[in-house]
């Protein structure tokens, strides 16, 4: 009876580990795959099976990637936009998620509904779309900003965290004279980084990851392009040879050498494109943990 | 005498009030411009609803618009492939939310029964990682994989015998849904696990060691004490998802479509985007997006609502 018991044990083990592991592959597999294409020789990938390690090594597809201007450029938009969006987007977020959190702030209630709503309601993409063309947002480098400087969920995460401060910390500081402004800038800002760290995580993975509002507001500026509104274009053009965006893109790298292909170059833009993200995602996941953990949550 | 009370009354009253603004200035000056923001990119472009019953030319003024009432909703109602596009959003968003359910829940199941901390985060760890990556580069990899030419998928199936010739999975339609259930699913699957796996960490381990004495095995344990204790969350999180019945998710579908699947891949969102920007038809896309987000804004109240009632929002 025991032995049947610790045999069933074993078996439910084994195929309980095997699906991880196989679903490990899945999901890595993929992202393995592009990064050893991306580090293979170009004309030798079209012979195919490249798998788990590139056939022949060479660094030219990035090398291609980084001398293309337009592609350089779209790296250095897409820094500048998530360095914007965070610093913005976190410093007035704070800043509302402080004087909200005030018990005593006279319009508390009624500018907490005002941001809390915002979050439900959707004017959709073309009221949406004339707003930014009204604001003379459209095709400038400013629609990347403007438009997110403040999240009302991060408000609801940031507020929840101040909620935590002891207000005689506050209260002392004001007794010795210390205004609101000194209170947010010198204890409320260094005493919440750990959930501005967070925040600021996640307003760079989304500021980074973003592509559609180029599409819909500044597509016609190819200066203002990011990165992954250009990836978005090879992927586009390798699918569909009729879509001539995409077309005129890898025409242009052609030229820079017959050595190259789109499969090879757009390999090396997804690698560039996911690094950052690769970067920073342990830190993401520490944040995460920090996070259930104030939720209450037992690991 | 009456009147003069009330008067030094209301006389005090915007003195105290007056003070506190005074008192409250900084405040206010941090506050008041990010609100202002806040109704101008929120609330202000609701306005833009009007667009949907007029004649819309963006060179008129307001009042020059010519008002049309139901024209474009009647037309919407009417049109085969505006139809069309709510069949895709629904068929769409049903299959990926049962497969990310069913998948979520069954993960979490399997990965809660790891005994091994370390191989367990190992595991945890990979699989939320492509729910950082953005959609672009998602479904690069979806189309790399899929691809005719040396794709993985063809190439396994082709190996093992499921398949004779190699499949051209994102040009026939009737792969095209499965696709992008099947990509969701690869993306979201870690992600949508956590909280699954945060409730299981909440189980009484005593359930489970009366549950041994019994002698139940591990399925029974997982059927028995598992699956019902994480079934508030199921259920909370099921009623949510019916509030976004009509997000079917947009970038997947958009970058993932090609002219052979059109008939199968066209979101309402997609819609809009085509008639509204692309052909410059203002007044139908909004209709359209109008449509989609009263609807969707209606679903949302009704079932937080519904949540709220059963007392279980802490959950989430």
């Amino acid at each position: 009876m025991k032995r049947r018991v610790n045999y069933n044990e074993y078996i439910f083990n084994t195929i309980n580990v095997t699906i991880m592991i196989l679903f490990s592959i899945t999901m890595l597999y993929p992202f393995w795959n592009t990064i050893a294409v991306s580090f293979n020789e170009a004309i030798d990938t079209i012979r195919g099976g490249i798998t788990l390690m590139p056939r022949r090594f060479t660094l030219q597809n990035y090398r291609i990637v980084f001398s293309n201007g337009t592609i350089f450029h779209a790296f250095l938009v897409s820094v500048a936009r998530t360095t914007l969006n965070v610093l913005t987007n976190v410093f007035f977020t704070a800043m509302i998620a402080y004087v909200l959190s005030r018990p005593n702030f006279i319009f508390r209630k009624q500018f907490t509904v005002i941001l809390v709503v915002s979050m439900y309601i959707n004017a959709g993409l073309i009221p949406t779309y004339f707003l930014i063309k009204n604001l003379h947002l459209l095709n400038t480098f400013w629609v990347y900003v403007i438009p997110s400087m403040v999240s009302a969920f991060n408000f609801l995460v940031i507020r929840t965290f101040l909620r935590n401060i002891p207000e005689s910390i506050i209260e002392s500081v004001r007794i010795d004279g210390g205004t609101d402004f000194i209170i947010f800038f010198k204890i409320i800002l260094p005493l919440s980084k750990p959930v501005l760290a967070t925040v600021a995580l996640f307003v760079a993975v989304g500021a980074w990851n973003s592509w559609f509002d180029t599409l819909i507001y500044a597509s016609s500026k190819v200066n203002l392009h990011t990165l992954q509104y250009k990836l978005m274009e090879f992927l586009q053009s390798s699918q569909a040879q009729s879509r001539s965006a995409g077309d005129i893109g890898s025409m242009a790298l052609s030229k820079t050498s017959n050595m190259v292909t789109p499969v090879s170059i757009r390999a090396a833009i997804t690698v560039i494109a996911a690094t950052p993200i690769i970067i920073v995602y342990p830190f993401i996941q520490r944040y995460f943990v920090i996070g259930m953990n104030l939720g209450g949550v037992k690991e | 005498m009456q009147n003069g009370s009330n008067r030094q009354e209301r006389y005090v009253k915007l003195k105290k009030l007056n003070n506190t603004l005074v008192s409250q200035k900084q405040m206010l000056i941090m506050s008041v411009p990010i609100i202002l923001y806040v109704i101008l990119f929120s609330y202000v472009p609701l306005w833009g609803w009007t667009m949907a019953f007029q004649n819309f030319r963006p060179s008129k003024s307001f009042f020059q618009q010519e008002w049309v009432g139901l024209k474009w909703f009647k037309f919407l109602f009417s049109d085969p492939v505006f139809l069309r596009t709510i069949r895709n959003t629904l068929a769409m968003s049903i299959i990926n939310t049962s497969l990310g359910f069913i998948t979520a829940i069954g993960f979490a199941l399997l990965l809660n029964e790891i005994k091994s901390v370390a191989f367990k985060r190992i595991t945890q760890t990979i699989s939320y990682l492509p729910h950082f990556l953005s959609w672009v580069i998602v479904t690069g990899l979806v189309a790399t994989m899929l691809s005719v030419e040396d794709g993985a998928v063809n190439n396994v199936l082709l190996a093992i015998g499921v398949i004779k010739e190699p499949v051209l999975w994102l040009s026939e339609p009737k792969y095209f849904w499965g696709v992008i259930g099947a990509t969701y699913v690869w993306k979201e699957l870690g992600w949508n696990t956590i909280i699954y796996l945060a409730a299981m960490a909440g189980v009484d381990p005593t359930l489970y060691e009366a549950a041994e004495i019994d002698g139940c095995g591990r399925w029974r344990k997982m059927w028995y004490i598992t699956l019902p204790s994480i079934k508030p969350t199921i259920i909370i999180l099921l009623v949510l998802s019916i509030g976004h019945i009509l997000d079917a998710g947009f970038e997947m579908q958009y970058l993932l479509r090609n002219g052979l699947v059109q008939d199968v891949s066209d979101t309402i969102d997609i819609y809009v985007l085509l008639f509204g920007l692309q052909r410059s038809n203002y007044s139908l896309a909004t209709a359209a997006g109008l449509f989609k987000n009263v609807v969707n804004m209606t679903l949302i109240f009704l079932a937080n609502e519904l949540v709220k009632r059963t007392g279980e929002e802490r959950l989430i």
